[in-house]
């Protein structure tokens, strides 16, 4: 018997917690930062409306449509276009392998806050030391010699740890259960976050960067390009989530207005993170006299901006370590929450196919996913491979997933059906203009999306030396080629009991 | 800060806050509704 969510609320806030996680807090304020401050909004907010309700719309009605994760929902398309699934949800398993040692630098940021707090070491005030201590160096990609931080290797033991406690008990006694604490803790705590920051001294002119309109860019076409990516890759969609998600809701259920909130809750996240980030980087531009891009424009500022201004905005320091304990705490549940909803993925669809128990599946993929993770605990995989493998599976994949997905169940299922599974039990329907966005219009701004990620791996590529040139092929292509062959393996594999396709349903 | 700015900023947040919170009067008020009709 198949399981379901318990309640409406435990299903949209392990939704919500699934989309919002690390690459919240610096993926968008940069995005908006980079293209034209506070007029990046506006393609941003048409993102939102044509293209991420739309698809978590398309997602969910299509899961619970085919009661089904994604290898199900392809393989009711057509027996070809099952391997399509399993790429899918290859993805998530190897997002989630250099994932796993991102949060694991956070679980490890959260201990030393507190040996800061217990007056054991001093570091807050100058993370670069302890930042170069925990992630280690290497010259590139190449150079896997380096050695091994064994400080992620261990964190990454209980990360793995904690996702497999979780999802081994399964939907309602494991993700439902878990999704109710953390994510409303983790979304008073940002608030709270964000409302500190704001009164800091200097949170005026990073606002002013982040929110300040250049209205000549909104005719630049990179700019909605950025805007569509920013908004697909920040939802969790297209990588066999939101489809193995809704598989498990009731035949009652809302879907449209769940959809809503789901995406706008994510976006909201969104612009929480950006005020947060852009105050705390204005407060240390006007009292360091840093730039805004001086920590990078990724992880960094995490890992760096946020422990200095922390550890000025008071005198004690036991303060200063509980605040940063804290702030590396929302981290990791943002996070968690997160990589369980990746594991799922890759479960749900294995648990369709194969007659095989959760438990013993959950410990297969976390004895291999962690074995993944420890290849980017090395100091080579953290600082070089890590940020190659990002660039090929999570963006130039995932898009081009995206498009297939969109265009196979637009036009091999029908949207009117799907519109039809949405609107039945939803708080309000949508009409055909629904259909129009997902048929026509989403997938012409995808494609530009997956033509422009292309265009920016060669080029980004070629203008590098052959150590660079020879990483990409090992480590972005060769990651690519192996999820291909794996989900080819598995694609061949017979299904333990045959699924009744989705067109002999109701006969 | 500009007004150019605060005006993005309201707007932009005000959109996106205000629709969450509108999506989620409108979900509990219908749970509300069944919860009564049942």
């Amino acid at each position: 018997m198949r399981e379901n969510w318990q309640s409406r609320k435990g299903f949209i806030f392990a939704a919500a917690g699934a989309a919002i996680g690390l690459g919240n807090l610096w993926r968008f304020p940069f995005q908006a930062y980079k293209n034209g401050g506070g007029a990046f909004l506006l393609p941003y907010l048409v993102a939102l409306v044509t293209c991420a309700i739309p698809l978590m719309i398309m997602e969910y009605a299509y899961g619970r449509k085919i009661r089904g994760g994604s290898v199900k929902a392809f393989q009711q398309l057509g027996k070809k276009f099952e391997v399509v699934g399993w790429v899918q949800v290859m993805v998530p398993i190897v997002v989630m392998m250099y994932y796993c040692a991102i949060i694991g630098v956070s679980l490890v940021f959260m201990v030393l806050s507190l040996g800061h707090a217990f007056g054991m070491m001093n570091w807050l005030g100058d993370p670069g030391p302890v930042m170069g201590m925990v992630v280690g160096g290497a010259e590139n990609a190449l150079d896997l010699g380096a050695g091994m931080s064994l400080y992620i290797l261990g964190a990454i033991v209980f990360v793995w740890l904690s996702n497999w406690l979780i999802v081994k008990k399964g939907i309602a006694g494991g993700i439902e259960k878990m999704s109710m604490i953390f994510t409303p803790m983790l979304l008073v705590m940002m608030i709270i976050f964000m409302i500190n920051a704001v009164r800091l001294n200097g949170s005026a002119i990073g606002l002013e960067a982040l929110f300040k309109p250049d209205f000549s860019k909104i005719m630049d076409p990179t700019i909605w390009v950025s805007a569509y990516a920013q908004v697909f890759f920040s939802t969790t969609l297209a990588v066999g989530v939101m489809i193995a998600y809704g598989s498990y809701l009731n035949d009652k259920a809302d879907i449209n207005n769940s959809a809503i909130i789901t995406v706008l809750a994510n976006s909201s996240f969104d612009l929480i993170a950006g005020i947060l980030v852009f105050s705390t980087l204005g407060y240390l531009v006007q009292n360091m006299g840093v730039e805004f891009t001086s920590f990078g424009t990724g992880a960094g500022v995490a890992f760096i901006a946020f422990p200095i201004a922390i550890s000025t905005m008071s005198s004690n320091v036991v303060i200063q370590g509980l605040l940063g304990f804290l702030f590396f705490f929302c981290l990791f549940i943002a996070g968690i929450s997160s990589s369980i909803s990746m594991l799922e993925s890759f479960a749900t669809a294995a648990l369709d196919k194969f007659s095989i128990s959760r438990e013993k599946l959950i410990t297969t993929i976390s004895v291999v996913g962690f074995a993944g993770s420890a290849c980017f605990a090395s100091y080579a995989g953290f600082n070089f491979i890590l940020d190659i493998v990002d660039s090929y599976v999570g963006n130039i994949i995932i898009a081009g997933l995206g498009l297939v997905e969109v265009i196979l169940i637009s036009y091999l299922y029908g949207t009117a059906k799907l519109r039809e599974e949405a609107n039945q039990y939803s708080d309000f329907k949508i009409g055909i203009w629904w259909d129009y966005l997902l048929k026509y219009f989403t997938p012409l701004l995808l494609g530009a999306v997956v033509i422009t990620n292309i265009i920016n791996i060669f080029t980004g590529m070629f203008s590098q030396d052959s150590v660079g040139v020879i990483s990409n092929i090992i480590f972005g292509w060769g990651t690519v080629a192996i999820m291909i062959i794996a989900s080819l393996i598995f694609n061949k594999k017979e299904w333990s009991e045959a699924p009744r396709l989705a067109s002999q349903e109701g006969n | 800060m500009s007004s150019s700015a605060i005006i993005m900023m309201v707007v932009g947040c005000g959109l996106v806050w205000g629709g969450a919170i509108t999506a989620i009067i409108i979900a509990l008020k219908v749970e509300k509704k069944n919860a009564a009709k049942a």
